[in-house]
């Protein structure tokens, strides 16, 4: 009994399946927003899945000289560790007391386990624009964590000093989001714009800047491949501002969370509108010196109390 | 199972912009139509940077000795099934540069070509159309 409740919160909710299919809706709904920004009509709310299956059933190759099991499994690890990150927020933010010390830092490493991947598979497939996107890639990875991982420290201190994402949760739950205080403004504003690195979007699309190295890492995925890296950035598209919402905003466990949803994911979608495309050194500065200052200073007011 | 492959064809065709030795013009109307007045992105038309990605060729430009080999190559490394569309005059037959020594033939002689859509450039109009016969004919 108990192994089919495992299997059924890791595969089907909320776990790979569910996440998958509300992440790709998510896509449809930035597409959606991005054409009215536009002043465009954009594509029908089916065109996600449509791009998906159309991927799935086409031809994958690999090519010549590459490293066919790395090449073919790199893709994947997006999406398994998005499925356990789902399951974990989930079962967290319901029940508050499944909780086990340390799982904070089981869920940064989550999180950047699928950045890994892209590194993983566009090393792998020996093309030189994948490899000039995979060094953007490490070099961006290395920029927005630090100010991340700040930010997570501000979040800690505030919870006073938990390291268990469910205590975190709880905390917010009986006391009010740690979002309407100065330090968790800036500890907000700081996970948002990772988060827009993390997705790699503009103006942090550099690894993937289609007008240059036309798409980085992907440019030799084709197929079942790609459409396992669409879906891994769906599925991370869901699943990193309801983390933002757990960690800041009070968990997700009422109904309001739907509109903190939408408010964080129409948030992104009009940076990303917004703004041009930085250069690397340029958001290395952004997010070491801007960023990175401002989280410090963030984590003082914490420390204070504020 | 062919349904659904067709299916999702249809309804996201990924288009790649090969041109081989155009006059530029022909791409020039290309990009028109990714913009918001035609919005493509309606029918699920989005423009993608690699071959790999694609599920429609858009070739422009008469075929030389030059570009033949990049076109082939191309062609080879789009994932089937594609589709190829041949966008302008020039890509439908040489004309007046039939008789050049540089000139190798239609692109048909090569790869075999869905629809052509005529015209110097052909308008936004007359492409989208192309593409939705070409659509229809799969
Ligand atoms: S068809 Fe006309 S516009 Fe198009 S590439 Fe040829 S000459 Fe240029």
């Amino acid at each position: 009994m108990n192994i089919v409740r495992f299997l059924f919160s890791y595969i089907i909710f909320p776990g790979f399946l569910f996440s998958a299919v509300i992440g790709l809706f998510v896509t449809w709904i930035d597409r959606k927003v991005t054409a009215r920004i536009h002043w465009r009509v954009g594509p029908p709310w089916f065109q996600p899945y449509a791009d998906f299956l159309k991927l799935l059933l086409k031809e994958t190759i690999v090519p010549e000289g590459a490293s066919k099991i790395l090449f073919l499994s790199a893709p994947l690890l997006g999406i398994i560790s998005m499925s356990v990150l789902a399951v974990m927020l989930f079962s967290m933010n319901f029940d508050p007391t499944r909780t086990f010390v340390g799982d904070l830092i089981v869920i940064i490493y989550l999180l950047a386990l699928p950045a890994l991947g892209i590194i993983v598979g566009g090393s792998a497939s020996k093309n030189p624009l994948a490899s000039v996107g995979v060094s953007r890639e490490m070099t961006q990875y290395f920029a927005y964590e630090l100010p991340f991982l700040i930010a997570m420290a501000i979040v800690v201190i505030k919870s006073g000093g938990s390291i268990k994402f469910g205590e975190i949760v709880a905390a917010q739950q009986a006391h009010g989001p740690f979002l309407y205080s100065i330090s968790g403004i800036i500890a907000g504003v700081v996970i948002l714009l990772s988060t827009q690195a993390k997705l790699s979007f503009v103006p942090f699309d550099i690894p993937e800047a289609e007008q240059e190295i036309m798409a980085g890492p992907y440019i030799e995925y084709s197929g079942v491949a790609l459409a396992m890296y669409k879906l891994a950035r769906a599925m991370m598209f869901f699943l990193l501002p309801l983390f933002l919402i757990s960690v800041l905003w009070g968990g997700f466990a009422d109904w309001w969370a739907i509109l903190k949803f939408l408010v964080i994911v129409v948030l992104i979608v009009l940076i990303k509108n917004t703004n041009p495309r930085l250069r690397i050194d340029q958001a290395l500065k952004f997010f070491w010196l801007g960023i990175g200052i401002l989280s410090i200073i963030g984590l003082i007011f914490a420390f204070y109390g504020l | 199972m062919g349904n659904a492959k067709l299916w999702g064809l249809k309804k996201s065709p990924w288009v790649f912009h090969l041109a081989a030795a155009p006059c530029n013009n022909c791409d020039i109307e290309i990009l028109d139509i990714l913009t918001p007045r035609w919005d493509v992105e309606r029918f699920g038309i989005v423009l993608v940077g690699s071959p790999r990605h694609a599920d429609a060729l858009l070739v422009t430009g008469v075929i030389n000795r030059k570009s033949l080999p990049r076109v082939l190559r191309v062609y080879e490394q789009t994932p089937k099934p594609c589709l190829v569309i041949g966008v302008g005059s020039c890509a439908c037959h040489p004309h007046i540069f039939e008789p050049s020594y540089n000139v190798v033939g239609p692109y048909d002689k090569y790869i075999p070509v869905d629809v052509y859509i005529p015209g110097c450039p052909p308008k936004p109009e007359a492409i989208i159309l192309g593409v939705v016969k070409a659509l229809k004919r799969l």
